[in-house]
């Protein structure tokens, strides 16, 4: 019957109309300066630095200032000077730490290329998005007490990206401690034996103990999020 | 009867101004506004119906054909010509027309123009109207439809037949 | 007992409010004066109505239009000073404001004086149109005899200033659109006409009020007799409003200002006030055209029920107006552009031939008006097999060849 498909369509749309004052399906928008939007755990844009203690920033930055991401970042935008000293870091190793790190936002294009050479889960992809400035260079520069962001926020944004890198790194820090333990034990039997001898000299402590870069050498670690966030 | 010479005054002037201009469609729009005016005599008559009917009829349809014609004939700016091509053309524009004038002129000058009774206007409503069209005049309306018809069914044969000649002169779309 | 005179008192002075007020401010005048006050009063009133209207029609059509869509459309111009959002009730007047203080740009090839003339004389004969029908029982601004006439006479005459921007503009897409709407104007003009004149014929009259008075009554005592509710009167109807939609320029027979196709159509080369002129204009020329389509077929501003006759008549026209209205927007969130061969095609081989037929079923109609009895039943199974017959074998013509399309890829 010649019209009954015009019915049909009017009957789609005032059903949507009906819907979207009662059914959140059907009213999809989110207003936005009020109400953030809820952004897929796949969502990344813009790097920053995790650092393990909220309350030091600073102090305890995962960071070693290693320098591959500065080296290795496409756009040039991140800019790396190692400190003279060494601090102790979350594990109280003493590490060298990022004098000045910065990056510019107005360069970065948010690969994520930083993050996936990063041997120390020390850098990782930020949600951000309302980073509109008024200037376009200072502002747009972001140093490294801006960059930090405690652990705690990562896992807020990121969590199960966020989880499996905490097992990893206590993985890690407990095979680098039974090492060290077993090195000691060595060690001390070593020179127990030594001593039972009392003629061969002390052998090497083993000094790179802490992590083993094979651990983080591998391909990169798989990113579950990215599926969910395709679907929603 | 200042309306009355307004309104005429109005109409003759658009007419004039019309076949003065050098720019169709202005000529064009003249001519419609002049026909608007006609209406408005009629409204003064107090003669709503035929009134309203010029302006549909006129105003509404028979200035879109003059619009319509005017728009796709056309060939450019240029083709208009101003002086007559061939005095044998001339005497034939001046009989002709000299023969609609005479023609109006006898019709007004024979027809009885007695003074209206005063006050009174002869009101007719429509119904009324429709009854004389359909009783006494009958015949007139259905000769006039006929008249329509045939001219319509003649303007479509003429525009079916020839297709293969429309083709190859496209009009232009320059406005 | 007292409550329902209550009632009938109330309505009626309720009925009669608007007039009373109107010579509450000009009784003190002398008479001639008072006339031509009076009128200026009607007028004044009208255009602040059917203005404020306009206002929140785009409004109602920019938010229903969000709603269908899955989003809530305009809701944020808040009310000045007070920083109050309250939905979003401000947004026409900062559209207004917006469109009076852009600038009036007019091209350097355009017809000058035709540019600034078309705007006007669209919206002139969009306002005359809105004069003769009747808003209540005793609402009506100009009683003609041919007010029917009268209507589309001036609707006709709106074509013209469509022309007149189209040609004026000195823009091809300018003038191609104006040719498109002069055709489509032409070619639904017969319809909408047609559609009409089955209520004229009935009524017996080609005033306004007349033809709501032969709507009035109720058949056993609650059906109102409202033209809708015959046969005839719902194919009338359909015609009639189909063929507003057209002359409107209303989605899906929006062909003059396709956008993806002319750019604006005849409103490419306006801007500013005069832009925004041809947007009132269009929306009067559709409150005018639904006030016409409930005046001849849904009963004018006859109550539905009798019992909710004391609710006063201009407020059911209103009712009446609006939910037309809303149609239209409806409409145009739903369905998608004609080409120009269809809305052609479907004007002169489907819609005309309906209304011809529609007028013999009204003719059966009237002249069957004296059957009772089992001849109710024969009336009104004829005048639907007139209906219905027609529409089947003229819709199965139509869409032979193009019937039910698949689609591949869409689910």
């Amino acid at each position: 019957m010649l019209g009954s498909g015009l019915l049909q369509g009017l009957a789609v749309t005032a059903k949507n109309f009906v819907g979207s004052f009662h059914d959140p399906a059907r009213y999809t928008t989110v207003e936005y300066p009020e109400v953030k939007p809820a952004l897929p755990e796949a969502y990344r844009n813009f790097p920053f630095l995790v650092s393990e203690n909220a309350t030091d920033p600073m102090g305890t930055l995962r960071c070693v200032a290693c320098q591959i991401c500065e080296k290795e970042c496409p756009p040039q935008c991140i800019y790396i000077e190692k400190s003279k000293d060494k601090k102790p870091d979350a594990a109280g190793k003493p590490q060298i730490y990022p004098a000045i790190f910065a990056i510019d936002t107005s360069v970065c294009m948010s690969c994520q290329i930083c993050v996936e050479v990063c041997p120390f889960d020390a850098i990782k992809m930020d949600q951000v998005f309302e980073i509109a400035t008024t200037t376009r260079f200072e502002a747009l520069l972001l140093n490294r007490e801006q960059l930090a962001k405690p652990n705690s926020y990562y896992h807020g944004i990121h969590p199960t990206e966020a989880a499996e890198v905490d097992a990893r790194l206590a993985a890690d820090r407990k095979a680098a401690e039974e090492k060290a333990q077993a090195a000691a034990a060595a060690k001390a039997a070593a020179a127990a034996a030594a001593a039972a001898k009392a003629a061969s000299p002390a052998p090497k402590a083993p000094d790179e103990s802490r992590r083993s870069p094979q651990g983080e050498g591998g391909p990169p670690t798989p990113k579950p999020q990215s599926e969910r966030g395709a679907v929603s | 009867m200042i309306p009355l010479l307004l309104i005429a005054g109005l109409t003759l002037a658009t007419a004039a101004v019309a076949l003065a201009l050098r720019n169709l469609i202005h000529s064009a729009l003249l001519l419609i506004a002049s026909w608007a005016g006609i209406a408005a005599f009629y409204l003064w008559a107090g003669a709503e119906f035929v009134a309203f009917a010029q302006v549909l009829v006129y105003v509404g349809a028979v200035s879109m054909v003059v619009l319509f014609a005017v728009l796709l004939t056309r060939r450019s700016r240029d083709d208009i010509s101003v002086a007559i091509d061939s005095p044998a053309r001339g005497i034939a524009a001046l009989l002709t027309g000299g023969a609609v004038l005479g023609v109006l002129f006898g019709a007004v000058i024979s027809s009885p123009l007695g003074a209206p009774a005063a006050g009174a206007r002869p009101s007719l409503s429509v119904k009324e109207l429709g009854l004389q069209l359909m009783g006494p005049h009958a015949a007139a309306l259905l000769i006039v439809g006929v008249l329509l018809t045939v001219a319509l069914l003649g303007a479509v044969v003429i525009a079916a037949g020839d297709r293969t000649d429309a083709a190859e002169r496209k009009p232009e779309g320059n406005p | 007992m007292n409550a329902a005179l209550l009632f009938a008192t109330t309505g009626s002075v309720l009925e009669t409010l608007p007039v009373t007020l109107r010579d509450l401010v000009t009784g003190w005048l002398p008479e001639p004066l008072r006339w031509l006050v009076n009128s200026l009063v009607g007028v004044g009133t009208l255009l602040a109505v059917i203005g404020l209207l306009f206002a929140y029609l785009t409004l109602a059509e920019r938010k229903i239009l969000g709603r269908i869509q899955n989003r809530p459309g305009p809701n944020r111009t808040p009310i000045p000073f007070i920083n109050l959002r309250f939905f979003g009730l401000a947004q026409p007047f900062a559209d207004g404001v917006k469109a009076i203080t852009k600038e009036d740009v007019v091209p350097d090839g355009a017809d000058k004086v035709l540019h600034f003339l078309a705007p006007v004389a669209l919206l002139a004969f969009s306002i005359m149109t809105l004069g003769v029908i009747p808003y209540g029982r005793h609402l009506v601004l100009l009683e003609f005899d041919a007010a029917v006439l009268y209507f589309f006479a001036a609707g006709a005459a709106t074509e013209l200033a469509v022309f007149m921007a189209g040609w004026a503009s000195r823009n091809k897409y300018s003038l191609l659109a104006a040719m498109r709407a002069l055709a489509q104007l032409i070619s639904y003009e017969l319809p909408l006409l047609l559609s009409v004149v089955p209520a004229v014929m009935l009524a017996g009259s080609l005033a306004l009020p007349a033809i709501v008075e032969a709507q009035g009554g109720w058949s056993y005592g609650f059906l109102p007799q409202w033209h809708v509710f015959t046969p005839w009167g719902f194919a009338g109807f359909i015609i009639f409003f189909i063929s507003a939609l057209a002359e409107s320029n209303r989605s899906p027979f929006d062909l003059p200002e396709a956008e993806s196709e002319l750019i604006a159509g005849h409103l490419t080369e306006y801007s500013g006030f005069k832009y925004a002129l041809f947007f009132m204009a269009e929306y009067f020329g559709m409150c005018a055209l639904s006030g016409m389509g409930v005046t001849l077929f849904l009963g004018g501003w006859q109550a539905p029920l009798p019992f909710l006759e004391f609710i006063p008549s201009y407020v059911w026209f209103g009712v009446k107006l609006l939910s037309l209205l809303l149609v239209f927007i409806w409409i145009r969130a739903t369905f998608p552009r004609l080409r120009m061969d269809q809305l052609t095609r479907f004007a002169w081989k489907f819609l005309v031939p309906l209304a011809l037929i529609n007028l013999g079923t009204a003719a059966f109609w009237s002249l069957t008006a004296g059957w009772s009895g089992p001849l109710q039943f024969v009336r009104w199974a004829v005048a639907l097999a007139l209906v219905l017959v027609p529409f089947t074998l003229l819709g199965r013509r139509l869409s032979a060849g193009v019937a039910p399309r698949t689609y591949r890829y869409a689910t």
